[in-house]
């Protein structure tokens, strides 16, 4: 143990010791636990369905399995009022402009779900000509749902490790999100329909396909 | 409703020359009509109004992409015999290019007679530069979306139509993706399973493999699994 005070007061509790002191009717919290508990209860989705995932995702907020109970349940119908960009389906190359435009318009802080196999690589229509292989691509994604199409179950589970990711973020330091970073990078670059294929078919900075050692 | 065979004779008396059976040899025998493109849409407007067809319906267009063909045939041709011997017979192969072109098949029904598919058939001149047909969405209004996708998916142009865009790539676009000949645009990133035709744009883009060399397992003396 060292002597050094540490310069954040909130660590010297643990997280046994305050909830000992919660069930004696002492609150103690930080700012950032209380920001990232705030922000995290209510993720407010964009309205935006593009295939079949849709259809979980509209279940999913439906009185059977009830988003409802994480603090979603507010599907706004416009990206300027919206969290979270729920990419629920197969995104065509004539869609994927629109989707990044869409999220350009959401407001930072912003969260991005790839939900089901087209919105994560293609799925099915990966070696196709008119799909986009991964919403990846053009925008940076949150969590990655698997599923063709995923339970509703699946895609609660995607929004609580969401909430998890958002109360581990640091409001400050390097380590901070990127809306309280100093770049201002909330735009991305819209991609062109080109006479053959999106212009350009990625965005580099977001991301590069992984390098293979592929075996003869 | 009268058989494929009448209803071509019908028409021939009408439009002379302008019909052709194409038979399906296969057991389903859905024979069709082949039209001449040049009175396609009077004949169009005939099977819709004839009192005893009334094809009031067309359920279905669609395109075929019949790209230029090298055929082969064998003729047995007997060639005498230089020394006076008999006469031999042989094989004679000719090739022949047959050219290819686009096709357009509608599929008609009757909603008030209750009968149905009549199927008739455009075929354009080549694939290249005389793709023009007429269009028969003035005589059916349920071609017009499937003869923007035919435009938009085989490149066949239909003379005629109200409105004729890509229906289901960009604008922009320029190629015709249902057609044989289509090169789609090398966008191979990774595959973590490469198998098939993936497996050769894999070989392509990765085309010096690294190689795996396995770690070297310690050798047991003396144990067999």
């Amino acid at each position: 143990m060292s002597d050094a005070v540490p310069a954040d007061s909130a660590a010297v509790i643990s997280d046994a010791e305050r909830a000992e002191l919660r069930r004696h009717g002492i609150l103690l919290t930080s700012l950032e636990e209380l920001y990232n508990w705030g922000r995290s209860h209510s993720v407010w989705p964009l309205q935006f369905g593009l295939a079949c995932c849709a259809i979980e995702m509209i279940a999913t907020s439906m009185a059977r399995f009830d988003i409802a109970r994480f603090g979603s349940e507010v599907f706004r119908p416009s990206p300027r009022q919206a969290d979270l960009l729920i990419v629920s389906g197969t995104v065509t190359k004539k869609m994927a402009p629109q989707v990044v435009r869409l999220w350009n318009q959401m407001a930072e802080p912003k969260y991005c779900i790839a939900m089901g196999a087209c919105a994560i690589s293609g799925g099915p229509f990966k070696q196709g000509y008119n799909v986009l292989k991964g919403i990846d691509r053009y925008i940076p994604v949150d969590v990655y749902i698997p599923g063709c199409p995923p339970r509703p179950e699946a895609l609660l589970n995607g929004l609580i490790k969401l909430q998890e990711q958002i109360r581990g973020q640091k409001i400050a330091g390097p380590d901070a999100p990127r809306h309280l970073g100093k770049t201002d990078a909330c735009e991305y670059p819209v991609p062109e329909f080109g006479p053959h294929d999106l212009e350009p078919p990625k965005n580099p900075a977001v991301w590069q396909p992984p390098t293979i050692t592929r075996k003869e | 409703m009268e058989t494929t065979e009448q209803l071509r004779d019908r028409l021939l008396a009408r439009f002379p020359g302008a019909v052709q059976l194409v038979a399906n040899p296969g057991p389903a025998a859905q024979h069709s009509l082949l039209l001449e493109p040049a009175h396609a849409r009077a004949i169009a407007e005939f099977l819709r109004d004839d009192p005893a067809l009334l094809l009031d319906y067309c359920s279905n267009a669609t395109g075929v992409d019949w790209p230029d063909k090298e055929i082969t045939e064998t003729v047995k041709v007997t060639v005498p015999d230089p020394a006076g011997g008999p006469a031999k017979v042989v094989d004679q192969k000719t090739t022949r290019l047959q050219p290819g072109c686009l096709e357009v098949v509608y599929h008609l029904y009757s909603m008030a007679r209750r009968h149905g598919p009549v199927v008739i058939r455009l075929r354009t001149g080549n694939r290249t530069d005389r793709v023009t047909l007429p269009s028969l969405t003035p005589a059916w209004r349920s071609c017009e979306f499937q003869e923007r996708e035919i435009f938009d998916l085989f490149g066949v142009i239909f003379d005629g139509h109200p409105d004729l865009r890509r229906i289901l790539m960009w604008d922009e676009f320029k190629d015709h993706p249902m057609r044989k000949d289509y090169v789609e645009p090398d966008d191979y990133e990774w595959e973590p399973t490469p198998h098939g035709t993936v497996m050769d744009k894999a070989k392509a883009h990765h085309p010096a493999p690294v190689p795996v060399v396995p770690p070297a397992a310690p050798a047991k003396e003396g144990t067999q699994p």
